[in-house]
């Protein structure tokens, strides 16, 4: 599993740069990063594709579309996107994930894309507000869970643990979606935590425990699960309280809106079930 | 006379070479102007007051700095190892030390967690014996800038000994100079130019790091947090933010490889 | 008296060894007595820079000892380094160190040896002053001109005060008319070194106003050593006779005549018996379209395979019907009386008193 994370966090990495220059023009550039689609193809030939097999929007549901979703969504829309493209033979879904607010930056410079599903509402705020996309609809929910290295050395119970300072535990920066979860669930169990790292991603910090250089990380109970045996999970009862809401939208810009709504429909439809069995919560 | 050679050389400029360093200017310098004209200049004082910016430049200069050093102290010997005795496995040395290169620097952090880290085969007997580990220290930082910037300092040191006149060694010997002596006394001169261009690259280098620190160091404020994870945060929330923080980075670093340059290259 | 003797009977520089390397083998022995300088004189190629290199400690021989004022540099159990050899050095090149001024380069070898910067400097100043370099001392080495350059040099290997000086090729870097006149210069500094000095050189007359002694080394072996004036007058192989510019034909005394290797005898002026080498001036030879007759010559029907200016005369190369090749030196009036050009058949005399005669 740390190779996974290894792979987002270099992915994340790459695009890092890329974004920045991106910014200064070059948005087509970081959309070329964004690496795993399960059809293999560049996302580049994606938004292309589409755009030749259907220069209009029409009710058939066919034709290429690019989906850009939340790093933490990576193994279950890629299952959901082969399981898409069985049910609606033609159609082809192309992924890019990443950072939600990363993405987000992506559609409103104007990346070509059809499908925006973000981890935290906050992020799709940023979207709808910009008026690239409007009414999205929550498909999955996600609640932080304490991922310590396997037989969890330090004893880790709770999120009292955090607060001590001779464990080191990592927390994500309060700027992506887990860090301002964590922030949240901290605040309504009056603690204050004592990290050694804000980490700049949630693989980041499961980094850390895979490599047992961490006592202990609040993460997704989808991280930990998706980690196998390389970390543990230790479950604590604030979590309930804090949960993230996963919006998933069809963006105006799609040239493939049909296929688009065909798809967001699949996911809080059929996908449940895929996102269920990889922990995550109903809506 | 030797005015008109040089004009007629001048006239010469081969075309063919033109265009393409035209476009390989433009493809550089462009996107750093897109960073200026993009960067939201109006919320400067706002930006800078309120962010992590000011520790984290520090930071980023201080472990940079540390790190050119220790690739210095580290990267003159081993270039001087791989461009002096003739060993059989020079080749297979120099292919190991250009790994950091090619080897994704996320990589290459997990890489320094099996080495020095809390359970890494030699920061797991220091952990034992001191309770101290690297990772989520400076230190931590400074270590994973100094692997990806020692290359560029050994392969810049070691192709100007290559280039050295070796003979000025042979002179030195003949003076009286211990290999100790020849070592400091002429051969460093010598290659001084190289080796400053070679510590300039891997200062850069260092500063700009982020896949190696963020994996092996962390990411905490005034600690651990240098520049460009401050950027890479930054635009998480507010990509302007992040643009602003490039900028001055790069100013920075601009500022000071221009005052190095005015203070001692300029000896050779 | 008697240490002068014991100086003259245990030279300062004894040397013996063997460099293999490849098809090269060089197996040397050379002596200098303290205050001479004795030049290497040979092809290219014939060892001169090794056997430097050797000496200096900068190369180790296959075998072989070296000693020099009695302490042992090198022998089968001892191989003392360059740092530890009481041996300076003047390079082609002159080596000057191009990131220390003038003096700091005198003044190197005087800090290697532990001396303060001051101290060091001092010295280093006064043996510029004694090398007529004193002004140069706050230059760089690039600002100074070839003859400087080697004042610099010489003055920076001198300075520690060496028992042997080696010198290769100091003068090749400079153009002719410096040359000339640093050459005086040079042996007149040369002069005032108590040490031995060894200089390596391919031009005859550098070694012949530099040199007490040469020695003459082809292929990695000393072929002849003497004065340059012994060397000179009687040259013992084909490389030292074209320096000398001296013909040289190798043969058999037979009474009054000397047996060439071609089977043809030749006068010469006293009885001679058992391996000799015969040596003629090429301007003892005369030319002439007809056979000439009368007094004790030696005459050759010759055929004419060059011709080439040199200096105000001209040198004939020729090649007789029996193999043997020599050169005449003829002024350019005769060329044109004569009507010479290549291929042209001629008659060859020289006089049997114009011919030095001495043993293989």
């Amino acid at each position: 599993m740390s190779a996974s994370g290894v792979v987002t966090i270099m992915k994340r990495w790459i695009r890092g740069p890329i974004a920045v220059i991106g910014l200064a023009g070059m948005v087509a550039l970081a959309g070329c990063s964004g690496g795993t689609s399960d059809s293999g193809s560049g996302t580049t030939s994606g938004p292309t594709a589409s755009g030749a097999a259907s220069p209009s929007a029409s009710g058939k549901i066919s034709g290429d579309i690019t989906v850009l979703a939340a790093a933490s969504l990576t193994e279950t829309f890629t299952t959901i996107g082969k399981n898409f493209e069985k049910a609606h033979p033609g159609t082809k879904v192309t992924f890019s994930f990443g950072s939600s607010a990363t993405l987000a930056t992506q559609v409103n410079q104007g990346a070509p894309a059809d499908v925006f599903a973000s981890a935290d509402q906050k992020t799709m705020k940023l979207v709808t507000d910009a008026g690239n996309a409007s009414g999205p609809t929550l498909f999955a929910t996600n609640t932080l869970e304490i991922a310590v290295p396997p037989g969890n050395p330090a004893k880790v119970t709770g999120l009292k643990d955090f607060a001590d300072s001779s464990k080191k535990t990592v927390l994500c920066a309060k700027q992506v979606p887990c860090g301002s979860a964590a922030q949240q669930v901290f605040t309504l169990a009056g603690i204050t935590p004592k990290p050694v790292s804000y980490e700049t991603d949630v693989k980041a910090a499961l980094t850390k425990v895979e490599q047992n250089e961490a006592d202990a990380a609040l993460v997704y109970r989808t991280d930990v699960s998706s980690a196998g045996d390389k970390v543990q999970g230790v479950t604590f009862p604030e979590a309930q309280k804090v949960v993230n809401q996963y919006p998933i939208v069809a963006l105006k810009e799609s040239r493939n809106s049909a296929t688009a709504a065909a798809f967001v429909g699949y996911v809080t439809g059929p996908g449940e079930q895929v996102l269920q069995q990889a922990g995550f919560g109903a809506p | 006379m030797s005015r008109g050679a040089g004009a007629g050389r001048a006239a010469g400029l081969p075309a063919v070479l033109i265009t393409p360093a035209m476009i390989g200017l433009a493809f550089l310098v462009l996107p750093l102007v897109g960073l200026l004209v993009r960067a939201p200049w109006s919320r400067t004082g706002a930006i800078l007051a309120g962010s992590d910016a000011w520790p984290a430049l520090r930071l980023s200069l201080i472990t940079s700095t540390a790190a050119a050093v220790l690739a210095l102290v580290l990267g003159v010997p081993l270039a001087w190892f791989l461009a002096r005795p003739q060993g059989r496995f020079r080749s297979a040395l120099r292919a190991l030390i250009t790994v950091p290169l090619v080897l994704p620097p996320v990589v290459g952090g997990v890489a320094l967690f099996t080495v020095l880290g809390r359970s890494g085969i030699l920061g797991h007997p220091l952990y034992q014996l001191t309770g101290f580990a690297f990772p989520f220290t400076p230190y931590a930082v400074v270590l994973s800038q100094t692997f990806v910037a020692l290359p560029y300092l050994v392969l810049s040191v070691e192709g100007a000994l290559r280039a050295a006149d070796r003979r000025y060694e042979d002179a030195a010997q003949t003076l009286g100079a211990r290999p100790a002596v020849v070592f400091w006394r002429v051969t460093l001169p010598l290659i001084g130019p190289g080796v400053a261009a070679g510590a300039v690259l891997a200062w850069a280098r260092a500063l700009g790091e982020f896949g190696a620190t963020i994996t092996f160091a962390g990411n905490f404020p005034g600690t651990t947090q240098t520049m460009p994870l401050a950027v890479y945060l930054a635009l998480e929330t507010d990509p302007d933010a992040a643009l602003l923080l490039s900028v001055l980075l790069l100013a920075v670093s601009i500022a000071v490889l221009a005052l190095l340059r005015d203070r001692w290259v300029r000896q050779w | 008296m008697v240490t002068a003797r014991d100086q003259a009977l245990n030279p300062l520089l004894v040397a013996d060894f063997q460099v293999r390397r490849g098809d090269f083998d060089l197996e040397l022995q050379v002596t200098a007595e303290p205050g001479e300088v004795v030049a290497l004189v040979g092809p290219n190629g014939a060892g001169k820079t090794t056997t430097l290199r050797v000496l200096a400690g900068l190369l180790a021989p296959q075998r072989g000892s070296i000693l020099v004022d009695g302490q042992v540099l090198a022998d089968t159990r001892v191989w003392l380094p360059p740092y530890q050899r009481p041996v300076g050095v003047v390079f082609q090149d002159y080596l000057l160190f191009p990131h220390l001024t003038v003096l700091d380069n005198v003044a190197f070898g005087l800090r290697t040896r532990g001396l303060a910067r001051s101290v060091a400097r001092a010295r280093a100043a006064e043996w510029l002053a004694r090398m007529d370099a004193g002004d140069l001392a706050p230059l760089r080495p690039q600002q100074l001109s070839g003859g400087q350059a080697q004042r610099v040099a010489l003055a920076r290997s001198l300075a520690p005060e060496p028992r042997l000086l080696l010198l290769d090729e100091p003068l090749a870097a400079l153009d002719a008319r410096t040359r000339l006149l640093i050459r005086g210069e040079l042996r007149r500094h040369l002069a005032g070194f108590t040490g031995a000095t060894i200089v390596i050189t391919h031009d005859p007359t550098d070694a012949a106003v530099l040199a007490d002694r040469l020695v003459v080394i082809e292929n990695g072996r000393m072929v002849q050593t003497g004065t340059p004036q012994e060397v000179a007058r009687r040259p013992r192989t084909d490389y030292v006779a074209r320096l000398s510019g001296l013909n040289l034909l190798p043969g058999v005394g037979v009474d009054h005549g000397v047996r060439l290797a071609d089977g043809s005898l030749i006068t010469v002026p006293s009885p001679v018996a058992g391996p000799v080498f015969a040596a003629f001036r090429p301007s003892a030879v005369a030319l002439w379209r007809t056979r000439p007759d009368g007094s004790p010559r030696n005459v050759w029907s010759v055929v004419v395979r060059g011709l080439e200016p040199y200096g105000d005369s001209v040198r004939v190369e020729l090649e007789s019907a029996s193999d043997l090749s020599f050169v005449a030196e003829v002024t350019p009036a005769a060329v044109a009386d004569l009507g010479l050009t290549i291929g042209d058949r001629l008659w060859a005399t020289v006089k049997a008193s114009e011919i030095e005669v001495y043993p293989r």
